[in-house]
C-alpha cells in the first residue's frame, strides 16, 4: 500500500512534467533571442538545471541542516524524542531510524531532509520540543517521516531546484536585455526581409516567458507542495492512529507568532508548517506552501474515530474542498479500516516546566557548559573557559568539586 | 510453415507463459513470506525489550510501595511466563502477552497511590521506557499484521493458491493480543 502512494499521484506528476517544460521553453526561446540558438539555450538551461540538481541532492540536506544551526542529538540527550521518532520508523515501516536534529530558536517548526530513506534526518526547533506533550510530538515527527516516506523531500528539492533554475534564466536574460542588448536590427542570420518578422516574434515570445514563467512555476511549485502537505497529514494520522495528537499540535504551532530565524524560502516545503506564513491569509490561497493551518486541523478533526488513509479523504472532502481529494484512489481499495487508539496517558509526559528545563539542558550542553548538581538542589553550569577545579555555589554556598573530565577538556 | 512447427511453436509458448507465472508467483510469496518472517522479528525485539524492563520497574516500584507483593509476584510471574512462551508460536506468545499486559496494568494502577514515586526521576525515565515499548509493539504488531494479512490473500487467492499448495506455503497466523484482564477493576489492598 505505501508504495502506491509513492507512485499514484499522477496529478503531482503532471505538475512537476509542466514545471519542465516550462524551463525547456524559457531556456529554447531566450537562447533564440539572445544568441540566435535556441538549442544552445536549451543546452545553457539544462546545464544550470544538472548542477543545481546535482549539488542539491548530494549536499543538500547537509546545507540545509548547517544553515539551521541544527545539532544532532543521541538518544540518552533526549529519550522521549529518540522514542518517538523509533515508534514512527517501526509504524512507517522505515528501515532506519531517521537521525535527529534540535535547532536552539524559540520559534516552533520540525521539518525533514534526506534525499533517501535511509540517509534522511528530522529536526525540530527546541521551542516546539518544549511545548508539545507526547501524543502531540508524536503527530508532528509522524507528519516529517510521512514526508520522508512518500519521498517528499526528494520531490520538492528536485522542484525548488527547477524553480530556482527558472528563475535564475529568467534574471539573467533580463540583464542581458537591458545591458547587452538584443540580437536585432542587421542579425547575423536574417537576410531576407521575412525573418525580421519571425525574430520579432521570438523576442516578444521571449519576454513574455521571462516574466510569466517564474510566477508560473512558484504557483505550480506552491500546488505541489500543498497536496503533499495534505498527504503527510494523512499519512501521520494513519501512522500514530491518533489524529488528535497532530490536530492539536498544529493548533499550538498556529498560535504562534515567532519567526523561524534561520528558514530559508527555498526549503519552505519541508517544514511543517511555512515558516514565512503571514496572519490571516484566505484560505484557498494559491500563494502559500503549505494549506491553512485552520483546515488542516478541521481535516484531522473530522476523521470521526478512524484513522485510516480512507477517513482522512472522506473528511478532506466534508471539510469543503471539491476535486479530486489527496489521497491517490489506488491507496484507498482494499484498505481496512483503522480505528483511533486512546491518548496517552498524561502522566507518560512531564510537566510544561519539566521539559523546558529538558531542552534548556540539553542546549547547555551542546554549548559546551558543564553541569554539577550542588546538595542544596541548585543546578551550576559551568561555562566551556572555566579554570578552577571546584565551584562555589552561590544559594549555600557550598563548594563543589567539578568533574575531571572537564578540566581537562576546559 | 507446416502445421508441425506451428503447434510446436504454441505449445513452446503456453509452456513459457506458464513456467513464467510458476517462477513469478513463487518468488512472490517468497517474498511476503519473508517479510512476515521480518515483521515478526521486529516484535520480538520489542518484547524482550519489555521482559528486561520489567524488574527494573518492579524493583523501582518495590522501595516506595513495599506492601503491594501480590502486585509484584503477578507481574514478575506473568513476566516469567511470556519470556518462556518466546518461541512456542504465535498464539501462545499472544496470550502470554496479554496475561502480562493485565498484570502490567495492576501495577501501574497501584503506583497511582504514591505520589513521591511518580516524581522519582529513575521511575519517570522507566514509564517513558515502558509507555514507549508498548507503543513500539503495537506498532510493530500492526505491520506484523500487515505483512501477514498481505501475505494470506496471495496464499489463497487464485491463481497463487495452487502455487502456495505446491510449494507448501501454509497461512501465517495474526498476531491479537486480547487483554482481557484489563478491564477488571485494579484490586486495591489497604495493608
Amino acid at each position: 500500500m505505501w508504495e502506491q502512494i509513492r507512485s499514484n499521484q499522477t496529478r503531482t506528476m503532471i505538475l512537476v512534467a509542466a514545471m519542465g517544460l516550462l524551463l525547456l521553453l524559457l531556456g529554447y526561446f531566450l537562447g533564440e533571442a539572445l544568441f540566435g540558438s535556441g538549442i544552445g539555450g536549451l543546452v545553457v538551461a539544462i546545464l544550470i538545471w544538472v548542477i543545481m540538481n546535482l549539488f542539491a541532492y548530494f549536499q543538500g540536506d547537509r546545507l540545509i541542516l548547517s544553515i539551521s544551526g541544527a545539532r544532532k542529538i543521541s538518544r540518552d540527550d533526549h529519550p522521549r524524542l529518540y522514542n518517538i521518532v523509533e515508534e514512527m520508523k517501526i509504524a512507517s515501516g522505515l528501515e532506519k531510524v531517521p537521525d535527529i536534529y534540535i535547532i536552539d530558536d524559540p520559534s516552533l517548526n520540525a521539518f525533514a531532509v534526506g534525499r533517501d530513506p535511509s540517509r534522511a534526518s528530522v529536526a525540530i526547533t527546541s521551542g516546539l520540543l518544549e511545548r508539545l506533550n507526547r501524543d502531540e510530538l508524536q503527530g508532528v515527527m509522524a507528519h516529517e517521516i510521512s514526508h520522508i516516506k512518500n519521498r517528499d523531500v526528494l520531490l520538492m528539492t528536485f522542484c525548488s531546484v527547477l524553480l530556482g533554475t527558472i528563475v535564475l534564466l529568467a534574471w539573467f536574460a533580463a540583464r542581458m536585455m537591458f545591458f547587452g542588448g538584443m540580437r536585432g536590427g542587421g542579425g547575423r542570420r536574417s537576410s531576407g526581409g521575412g525573418g525580421g518578422y519571425a525574430i520579432l516574434i521570438i523576442i516578444a515570445v521571449a519576454i513574455v516567458l521571462m516574466i510569466v514563467a517564474p510566477i508560473a512555476a512558484q504557483l505550480i511549485y506552491y500546488a505541489i507542495s500543498r497536496r503533499r502537505e495534505y498527504l503527510a497529514d494523512a499519512s501521520g494520522a494513519l501512522y500514530t492512529r491518533y489524529p488528535e495528537g497532530l490536530a492539536s499540535a498544529l493548533e499550538k504551532i498556529a498560535g504562534s507568532t515567532q519567526e523561524l530565524k534561520t528558514a530559508n524560502k527555498a526549503f519552505a516545503p519541508m517544514y511543517i508548517i511555512n515558516p514565512f506564513r503571514d496572519k490571516g491569509k484566505a484560505a484557498s490561497d494559491l500563494t502559500s506552501t503549505h494549506p491553512p493551518i485552520s483546515e488542516r486541523v478541521r481535516i484531522l478533526r473530522s476523521m470521526a474515530g478512524g484513522a485510516s488513509l480512507a477517513a482522512y479523504d472522506k473528511a478532506y472532502h466534508e471539510v469543503g474542498r471539491s476535486g479530486k481529494g489527496v489521497i491517490p484512489s489506488s491507496a484507498l481499495v482494499g484498505a481496512a479500516a483503522v480505528a483511533a487508539r486512546k491518548p496517552e496517558a498524561a502522566e507518560a509526559v512531564p510537566e510544561k516546566v519539566e521539559r523546558v528545563r529538558e531542552t534548556s539542558d540539553l542546549l547547555w550542553k551542546y554549548s559546551d557548559y558543564g553541569l554539577v548538581n550542588c546538595e542544596c538542589g541548585t543546578k551550576l553550569r559551568v561555562p566551556p573557559k572555566f579554570r578552577g577545579d571546584s565551584i562555589k555555589c552561590p544559594h549555600c554556598g557550598r563548594t563543589n568539586a567539578i568533574p575531571a573530565k572537564r578540566k581537562s577538556s576546559g | 510453415m507446416s502445421v508441425g512447427i506451428i503447434v510446436l511453436i504454441v505449445v513452446l509458448v503456453v509452456l513459457f507463459l506458464f513456467l513464467g507465472f510458476i517462477w513469478m508467483s513463487y518468488n512472490g510469496l517468497v517474498r511476503l513470506r519473508n517479510q512476515v518472517k521480518n515483521a515478526w522479528a521486529q516484535i520480538d525485539v520489542q518484547l524482550k525489550r519489555r521482559h528486561d524492563l520489567i524488574p527494573n520497574l518492579v524493583e523501582t516500584v518495590k522501595g516506595y510501595a513495599k506492601y503491594e507483593r501480590e502486585t509484584f509476584e503477578a507481574v514478575t510471574n506473568a513476566r516469567n511466563l511470556a519470556q518462556k512462551a518466546v518461541g512456542t508460536g504465535v498464539g501462545s506468545q499472544a496470550k502470554a502477552e496479554g496475561e502480562l499486559s493485565g498484570a502490567l496494568s495492576r501495577l501501574l494502577a497501584v503506583v497511582e497511590k504514591y505520589p513521591d514515586l511518580k516524581a522519582n526521576t529513575n521511575y519517570l525515565a522507566l514509564q517513558e521506557e515502558l509507555t514507549s515499548t508498548e507503543n513500539k509493539i503495537s506498532f510493530s504488531r500492526q505491520h506484523y499484521n500487515d505483512s501477514v494479512l498481505t501475505y494470506n490473500n496471495k496464499t489463497q487467492m487464485v491463481p497463487s493458491n495452487i502455487i502456495a499448495g505446491m510449494f507448501g506455503f501454509k497461512v501465517g497466523e495474526f498476531f491479537e493480543v486480547t487483554v482481557a484482564a484489563e478491564k477488571e477493576v485494579p484490586k486495591v489492598s489497604f495493608t
